[in-house]
């Protein structure tokens, strides 16, 4: 059993007021212009309580997370979850640049192991792996409870104000290794976890089952997909997920259609309004996760049709929310 | 075993170019049993090259064992073999080139790239098994090692990227560590040895070029001396100080300072 650690974030306020909670997620590109990911952040909120701010995803060198993450916050005013992975930064880093999100009122962080960079587009480049996602855990922990870093030397000044997420994978095969690595990483100091795209309801519920006597809140991922591309994509270049061959049969099957871009858009929409809608209410009837982590990147105009559908009330929020229909296009 | 392979003869003839006369050596211990440094690839040598250079060969039980290298370079200068030779052609890891060519002063070109500390399963299949992480977890780790056999070297694994026991790293082809010591260990009933969280690796240990003295009286002054950061700072200050004196002297004798 866990103990109820301090919230720090509204994310985590939310998870222990019981909400059924929302986040989203952002992934900053390799460019010098925030201005579509802030864009796309502003569109988001009054939908989703907090945003992931990706970190290199895929091994792919992308503008820093850190920064980003500060930027959406200031600029959009949504609340992020700062990605951090131990691919491309030793122990040292990783302490300077969580030092820094601190000083930038970062609340929450999500620390990963990351792909491997010969994943990447830089495959040549030193995989670092100084540590893994367990033992960056436990050392933001240490920041945070004790005001010291991993060796144990004392950090000046407040403590940082982290709760920190954790990734799962409850599509792993055999699921048992994974189960019993999530559960060091809740034991070393994860105040949620945040799962990989779901797609198979039963499997999902089992793994929250085995999961539910960690009492840890479980936001388990979705990933509505634009279109065929993005579907097929997915299902080819990310590791650890398939795509359920029904799903992308149908996505095909629109994309082969002479049929109008309009048209088009309606059909994808339908379909992953008719998957995912189902999906969402039977983890909220099962009790036994915390919310969903939409990975919706670049299709936010999805979200509010699929929580109407799945009849979830919108995150309260003090800003205002945009008109999803003036959200970017991306 | 040290895992050697040929290199290109295109590349060791163009490598030899600026000598004539060339001697070839094997090594009778790894590269004699991975048979790319042995008796009969010695020979195979010799043959490509004779005509095109003056070829002289011999075989050293172990040429990265200082005093095996030591002792057959002594006999084979005393059979005057020696004298001409401008080249050593070292068929033998970079381990052995090196003491090699402590020994003889002479240039020692590698006629062979070394992979790896591996496994022998037969002639050309080697998997890599020891990174000589200087802190050997095998124990606890069902004799798998997570710092050679995961692609990321993690010490919690497994990590996302495993997929039905297969790596992400090459394409889930190859088995994912991680997983093979969870089935070890959960076959030897140990799962609390899987469920422990193992610290950070010690990086420190295999940060700079390692040695190992285990006498205290040749210490100081070798080039593998271990130093603690006691002996190094002593080392420093020695330096600082024996510097300062140069500069004193220099300066009481009115010549130009250098800095
Ligand atoms: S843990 Fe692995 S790399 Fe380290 S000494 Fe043992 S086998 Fe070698
Ligand atoms: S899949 Fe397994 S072997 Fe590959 S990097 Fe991850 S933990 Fe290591």
């Amino acid at each position: 059993m866990t103990k109820l650690r301090k919230a720090f974030s509204n994310l985590m306020k939310k998870i222990q007021s019981g909400k059924f909670v929302l986040t989203g997620e952002l992934e900053p590109v390799k460019t010098t212009d925030l201005s579509s990911v802030i864009a796309e952040a502003k569109s988001l909120r009054g939908y989703v309580t907090a945003c992931n701010v990706t970190d290199n995803p895929s091994s792919y060198a992308a503008v820093a997370s850190l920064v980003s993450a500060h930027v959406v916050q200031k600029e959009a005013g949504m609340e992020t979850i700062y990605q951090i992975r131990c691919a491309d930064r030793n122990r040292i880093a990783l302490t300077s640049d969580l030092l820094g999100a601190a000083v930038l009122g970062i609340k929450n962080v999500l620390t990963l192991t990351g792909d491997h960079t010969l994943l990447g587009d830089m495959p040549n480049a030193k995989p670092v792996f100084d540590l893994d996602a367990t033992l960056l855990t436990g050392m933001v922990r240490r920041m945070v409870d004790e005001g010291k870093d991993l060796n144990g030397n004392d950090i000046e000044g407040p403590r940082p104000q982290f709760n920190i997420g954790v990734a799962a994978n409850p599509n792993a095969d055999p699921i048992e290794p994974e189960i019993l690595k999530v559960v060091r990483k809740v034991e070393n100091g994860a105040d949620f976890v945040q799962t990989q795209v779901c797609y198979d309801i039963d499997k999902t519920i089992e793994f929250l089952k085995m999961f539910r006597m960690f009492s840890v809140p479980v936001l388990v991922g979705i990933f509505p997909m634009r279109s065929y591309g993005v579907a097929a994509e997915f299902d080819k270049f990310v590791p650890g997920v398939k795509v359920p061959k029904e799903l992308l049969d149908k996505f095909k099957q629109v994309k082969q259609q002479s049929i109008s871009k309009a048209e088009k858009r309606e059909k994808y929409d339908r379909i992953n309004i008719k998957f995912f809608a189902p999906f969402i209410k039977e983890l909220k009837k099962s009790g036994l996760c915390a919310g969903c982590h939409i990975m919706s990147v670049h299709y936010v105009e999805i979200i509010p049709k699929l929580l109407a559908e799945a009849k979830i009330k919108k995150a309260a929020q003090k800003i205002s929310p945009l008109a999803v229909a003036s959200s970017p296009s991306s | 075993m040290i895992i050697t392979t040929q290199k290109p003869l295109e590349e060791i003839m163009r490598t030899l170019q600026s000598y004539s006369n060339i001697m070839i050596v094997g090594c009778g211990t790894c590269a004699t049993a991975v048979q790319t440094g042995g008796e009969p690839q010695v020979r195979e040598m010799a043959d490509k090259l004779r005509g095109k250079w003056f070829v002289d060969t011999v075989v050293v039980e172990a040429p990265c064992d200082e005093r095996i290298a030591r002792k057959d370079w002594r006999e084979i200068q005393r059979q005057g073999r020696g004298k001409n030779i401008d080249a050593f052609l070292c068929l033998m890891c970079g381990a052995g080139v090196q003491t090699l060519a402590e020994i003889a002063e002479l240039p020692c070109i590698p006629g062979l790239n070394t992979h790896f500390l591996g496994k022998v399963e037969r002639i050309g299949l080697y998997y890599e098994r020891c990174r000589a992480c200087g802190n050997c977890h095998l124990g606890e780790t069902a004799g798998i090692c997570p710092v050679t056999r995961c692609a990321k070297g993690l010490m919690n694994g497994p990590c996302g990227g495993m997929i039905d026991g297969k790596c992400e790293v090459g394409g889930y082809v190859r088995d994912c560590a991680w997983f093979l010591i969870w089935q070890r260990l959960k076959k030897f009933g140990r799962m609390d040895l899987f469920r422990k969280v193992r610290p950070p690796r010690e990086f420190g240990l295999e940060a700079y070029p390692r040695g190992i003295d285990a006498i205290p009286s040749h210490r100081i002054g070798r080039e593998t001396t271990v130093m603690g950061p006691e002996e190094t700072e002593k080392y420093i200050v020695k330096a600082i100080k024996e510097k300062a004196k140069q500069v004193k002297n220099a300066k009481s004798q009115d010549a130009p300072v250098v800095k």
